[in-house]
């Protein structure tokens, strides 16, 4: 029988192990998007938002722009009516996502083109914003419940089957079903990104692009296009992270604030690297819980969000690129 | 042309003369932002209550209410923006919703001379108004909160809490650090011990706190949280198995979008409150005289839960103090410096909350020069799953004095050395 107080740590663990797939989900959007443009996009967090509110929103029959349609033409009408099922509403939902990343590129990035990297994120700053009071205007900003279908609770086959491994005060391992499910999604998510942009003809323009523009350009692949597509992608990906995270807490405007969990994954893993987002967040998420359980409560807890940059900053120390960073050699 | 735009200014400011004469409640909202989900209902209840006077009652004392509203985000840098906005407006008093805002507010409202009501929430020992002449904290503050819940504990276990373990889950700010004392105080004074497990902002993320519950398996955790850090926490005690009936909340981790989230898994979740739930007869008057005439503050859904009932219950308390103010001098246009008069002379008994239409929605107190927090009365109320709704477990319990007035005592004494004070009411 191993010690209570190792088994705790081996939980501790897993459970970082399991927080820092779920940091990953939204770090990877950053990188998606990094790798393509160039650009650091602030909104990512809130495209995570937007996505599950859209989600709900279309689940729930609720309409769009209700209160400023009452306001205006003096109506009372909230809802259509129906309840319609999670799998059409995720699929109506990728499909505004698509329709989002086009008037990205239409409206904000087309005209960005050639410009500094610090004027696309601003423009990325000033998208956060817009998109945070339009997803208010359009679905309202009250605590949305998320139900697609997804497990939550405890493991109790973990549970039952670990608890033998302790004495008394150890009543097995906890894990979360709904972060079992997260990690499962994640991997075939990064599986399927992975297999896209190596064996696509799309994937292949895709990283033509995030080589080196003018050349992209000069054998022909649009990059209107690869933006779109690249947005698109990443459109996807926050909708997934955001219903991971508005399945624990509900949809609700705090959710694009887990774009700040996903800083100190992206300065450990790199900004350019798919693998560096999962494995930065497998670092962050168990490191900061290893953290907090062990000297935590020496110094009265709450370390987690100082000691991911603390994390973050001692890799950089030693790879300022990353742990899968590119090494950016410029000769002068 | 110049004696033209004289008189045309002239008579604009003629015409603009009576607004003056309203009486102005400015209204430090957020509807926008991670904490929108509270701030929403208790605007609308606010604003509400005031459009019904107008409406139902011709204003207060003859005088119309007119609600400014100004967005904060529960932005201190904002809310303090908000309120030198409109403090020249006439402002009769201010209540911004936020801890953070009070604390910025409390030398600027003392410099302004305009009240300062913080209802449950802000600085606890505002309570004692011989040191902050312009800060109320009635009907009750976050000490009579802890202590009102230790209280029900005490009485759900038969007078002793010896041995009894209890953690308090909190907001790792200046407001989920506010019972600490008062918890530690009765700690000693009871017997149990106390956890203390902090939750960072906004709370997204407490799977370290609740492994460690689940580790340490504490009798009764407490709960300080506000915005999604509530939401995450009822999900993540249900996720743990954790007994729900031994979690408690505080009064701003007790509305109903705290515990839809979670469904089925929410019932029996409990939580504090200084304002009961209950179908008030106010309502009816609210959807008949405001909803029907397409006056209400938001879409009209929010009647009767918790917080747009606190928001009401916030503004009757204005109106209250207010019509106290007209009646001790006199006349019904009255200044900010009258509005503090009304409050010190408040008083809310069973009788009157009836005849407001609203019978019981708070308990019953009086506020004096030296006596600015109320009774510190709370109920606890449980979660029912099932029918969506609160329902309240207990009468409105009293805190404990004897543990509580040193520790305002002390604090306040601080205030007064700090800001080299003399103490009023003496």
């Amino acid at each position: 029988m191993m010690p209570d107080q190792f088994l705790f740590a081996v939980e501790v663990m897993i459970n970082g192990l399991m927080a820092g797939v779920l940091y990953a989900l939204v770090a990877l959007g950053f990188v998606l998007i990094f790798k393509a443009s160039g650009i650091f996009n602030y909104a990512q967090g809130v495209l995570a938002l937007f996505a599950a509110l859209t989600l709900v929103g279309l689940q729930e029959g609720q309409i769009p722009f209700a209160h400023l349609i009452n306001a205006t033409l003096g109506t009372d009408v909230h809802h259509f009516g129906w309840q319609m099922p999670a799998i059409l509403a995720i699929l109506l939902t990728v499909g505004v996502m698509i329709l989002l990343a086009i008037a990205i590129e239409r409206f904000i990035l087309k005209h960005l083109v050639n410009q500094e990297p610090i004027i696309l994120f601003m423009a990325t700053i000033g998208l956060a914003y817009f998109l945070e009071g339009f997803g208010d205007v359009m679905w309202g900003a009250d605590v949305k419940t998320l139900d697609v279908g997804l497990p939550q609770g405890a493991s109790l086959w973990v549970e039952e089957k670990s608890a033998v491994l302790g004495g008394e005060g150890f009543y097995g391992f906890f894990v979360d079903k709904l972060d079992i499910v997260a990690a499962l999604v994640a991997a075939v998510l990064v599986i399927s990104l992975t297999l896209f942009s190596q064996y696509s003809k799309q994937g292949r323009a895709l990283r033509a692009v995030a080589d080196d523009h003018q050349a992209a350009l000069s054998v022909g692949i649009s990059l209107r296009f690869i933006w779109v597509l690249v947005w698109s992608i990443a459109g996807f990906v926050a909708l997934v992270a955001g219903i991971m995270w508005g399945a624990k807490s509900g949809v609700q405007f705090s959710l694009s604030l887990i774009a700040l969990k996903a800083l100190p994954v992206l300065m450990l893993g790199g900004f350019t690297s798919i693998p560096g987002a999962i494995v930065g967040g497998l670092i962050i998420g168990v490191g900061e819980k290893l953290f907090e359980f062990t000297i935590g409560p020496m110094i009265g807890g709450a370390t987690e969000n100082w000691f991911a940059y603390v994390l973050a900053l001692i890799f950089l120390v030693f790879r300022p690129q990353g742990l899968f960073g590119e090494k950016i050699i410029e000769r002068v | 042309m110049k004696l033209k735009l004289a008189s045309v200014a002239l008579g604009a400011l003629m015409a603009a003369g009576p607004a003056l004469a309203d009486l102005v409640f400015p209204d430090l909202s957020y509807r926008t932002g991670p904490f929108a989900a509270g701030g929403i209902p208790f605007s609308d209840g606010y604003q509400d209550y005031f459009t019904l006077m107008n409406e139902r009652d011709g204003g207060i004392g003859g005088v119309k209410a007119r609600v400014i509203e100004c967005e904060t985000a529960y932005n201190t840098e904002k809310g303090v923006e908000c309120y030198e906005a409109t403090k020249g407006e006439g402002a009769l008093i201010y209540q911004p919703l936020s801890t953070g805002i009070t604390y910025q507010l409390i030398p600027k409202v003392s410099a302004d001379k305009i009240p300062l009501h913080t209802m449950g929430y802000g600085r606890t020992s505002a309570a004692n108004g011989k040191v902050f002449e312009w800060v109320f904290n009635y009907p009750a503050n976050y000490w009579d909160a802890a202590s009102v819940a230790i209280n029900y504990l005490l009485d759900e276990n038969g007078g002793s809490l010896e041995g009894k373990k209890i953690a308090l889950l909190y907001h790792n700010s200046a407001y989920g650090k506010e019972p600490i004392p008062t918890l530690e105080a009765l700690a000693a004074k009871h017997g149990y011990t106390l956890t203390l497990l902090p939750v960072d902002s906004p709370g997204q993320e407490q799977k370290s706190q609740w492994l460690q519950i689940r580790r340490e398996r504490p009798d009764v955790v407490l709960m300080w949280g506000w915005g999604v850090m509530n939401q995450v926490a009822v999900q993540e005690a249900a996720n743990i198995r954790f007994p729900m009936e031994n979690f408690i909340g505080n009064w701003w981790a007790g509305a109903e979008h705290d515990v839809s989230p979670a469904g089925a898994a929410a019932n029996g979740y409990k939580s504090l409150n200084m304002n009961r739930i209950a179908d008030y007869p106010v309502f009816e008057d609210i959807r008949t005289h405001v909803h029907a005439k397409g006056l209400a503050a938001g879409d009209g859904s929010n009647v009767g839960k918790v917080l747009y009932t606190r928001g009401m219950y916030a503004a009757m308390l204005a109106v209250e103090a207010a019509k106290k103010a007209q009646e001790i001098h006199g006349t019904p246009d009255i200044t900010a410096e009258m509005m503090r008069d009304g409050m010190e002379a408040l008083e809310m008994t069973a009788a009157s909350m009836e005849a407001l239409g609203a019978p019981g929605i708070g308990p019953e107190f009086g506020v004096t020069c030296a006596e600015h927090g109320g009774s510190g009365m709370g109920i606890v109320q449980q979660w029912n799953a099932a029918e969506g709704k609160w329902v309240a477990l207990t009468d409105y319990i009293a805190p404990d004095d004897e543990v509580i007035a040193p520790l305002v005592e002390q604090d306040s004494m601080a205030y007064v050395a700090e800001n080299n004070l003399s103490l009023r009411c003496e």
